[in-house]
């Protein structure tokens, strides 16, 4: 379940699309703090010059050749891992809205609970993020069903900051959702139908530096459709169904 | 008389395009036989109307082409639901290569900047390595 007992070998997966403007000083702030992990880019098929602005600020880009949105750049980070033999796999958005401070805390709470995925939860303590109206009814019913689910206490399912052991990258590789809410909440699901242990681990959101949160209720009323019929399809997915072309 | 022909006319075109499209190889089988199957079923109709009258009094339809429009709905939903699995299906298989794509541009890249000349032994035995993670960026100039 955890790593070995020496420390794992830490890949930290940043999914990108069109992040020009946050992506260097995340990617220098990464540097900085986590001088022994490496650091993968998935350009998801940006327009702009993410890929050149990753390239040289000395980390490795996979070049999406068509966007496939977090889920697909998620899983290319995964058959990256598996590939290169890391154990552990971090996702950090390329926003800035994820302090690579926090990292190191989520890796050491994989060994700690003996879980094999993390999340990285805004409302568990830590930090001033607060979110409003129907969104935040949506997170909140998708935080009972998704603790129920997964037999432990969640509270921020739709972080994006998660950190996956061995046995989450192995199954990730193969299983990783595409579609919309796939990379958080059903991607959740699976994991707790395989049997893996998930744990979150309360961090300190910051506010992103580039793009602006939207607060449209009528955006929100959406989102919480939209979850809720991507939560009822995952649960009723028959077993093993997650992808349609065996890896 | 003439009504009757021009739909017979009709339906016949639709089986020629379609064993024109298979043998042009535009139509992959697994989709020609739901059409020629189809296909078959308008020139019976069209070669012999009476057909129809007899269905509907059997199913209880009082105007019989009512059960011509009904079964063509049903057959058009199950065809446009059938296409969407196909579909699905293929994006699938997009990404699982977009995927692939990207894995090996990246190992490519590693390769031609010289870092994964040099085998490395990797930790858990099999899988290969081809860089520390910093290996692209000594070089500059890659296009996107």
């Amino acid at each position: 379940m955890s790593g070995p007992a020496s420390s794992p070998r830490v890949l930290v997966v940043i999914p990108a699309w069109n992040e020009v403007q946050a992506l260097p000083s995340v990617l220098q702030e990464v540097a900085e703090i986590l001088p022994e992990v490496d650091v993968l880019v998935v350009n998801d098929c940006s327009t702009d010059a993410t890929s050149a602005v990753a390239r040289a600020s000395g980390a490795t880009v996979l070049d999406l050749p068509i966007n496939l949105g977090v889920g697909g750049a998620m899983r290319a980070g995964f058959r990256f891992a598996v590939a290169h033999g890391h154990e552990v796999v971090v996702q950090l958005d390329g926003d800035g809205q994820h302090d690579p401070r926090e990292v190191r805390a989520l890796v050491a709470a994989l060994g700690q609970h003996s879980a094999d995925l993390v999340i990285g939860a805004r409302f568990a303590g830590a930090g001033s993020y607060r979110a409003s109206g129907p969104r935040r009814l949506a997170m909140r019913l998708l935080s009972v069903v998704l603790s129920w689910v997964a037999r432990t206490k969640l509270t921020d399912t739709t972080s994006g900051f998660k950190a996956a052991g061995p046995a989450a990258v192995a199954l990730f590789a193969r299983e990783y959702p595409a579609e919309y809410l796939g990379d958080t909440v059903e991607s959740l699901v699976i994991a707790a139908r395989a049997g893996l242990v998930i744990r979150q681990h309360p961090v300190e959101m910051r506010v992103r530096t580039g793009g602006v949160p939207s607060h449209s209720p009528v955006k929100a009323a959406i989102f919480l459709v939209r979850a809720f019929a991507a939560l009822a399809l995952a649960l009723t997915r028959p077993r093993g169904s997650g992808s349609a072309v065996g890896a | 008389m003439t009504g009757y022909l021009f739909a017979l006319a009709l339906a016949i075109a639709t089986l020629v395009l379609i064993v024109w499209l298979l043998r042009a190889r535009r139509l992959r089988e697994k989709y020609a036989i739901l059409w020629i199957a189809l296909a078959f079923a308008v020139c019976v109709i069209g070669a012999f109307p009476r057909f129809l009258f007899a269905v509907a009094s059997l199913s209880g339809v009082a105007t019989p082409v009512n059960v011509l429009f009904s079964a063509s709905i049903v057959v058009l939903l199950l065809v446009s639901v059938q296409l969407s699995a196909e579909v699905s299906t293929l994006e699938e298989e997009t990404r699982t290569v977009a995927e692939a794509v990207a894995l090996l541009q990246a190992r490519v890249d590693d390769l031609e900047s010289g870092r994964g000349n040099e085998p490395k032994p990797s930790r858990d035995g099999g899988s290969r390595r081809t860089g520390d993670g910093h290996g692209a960026a000594s070089r500059g100039g890659i296009a996107d």
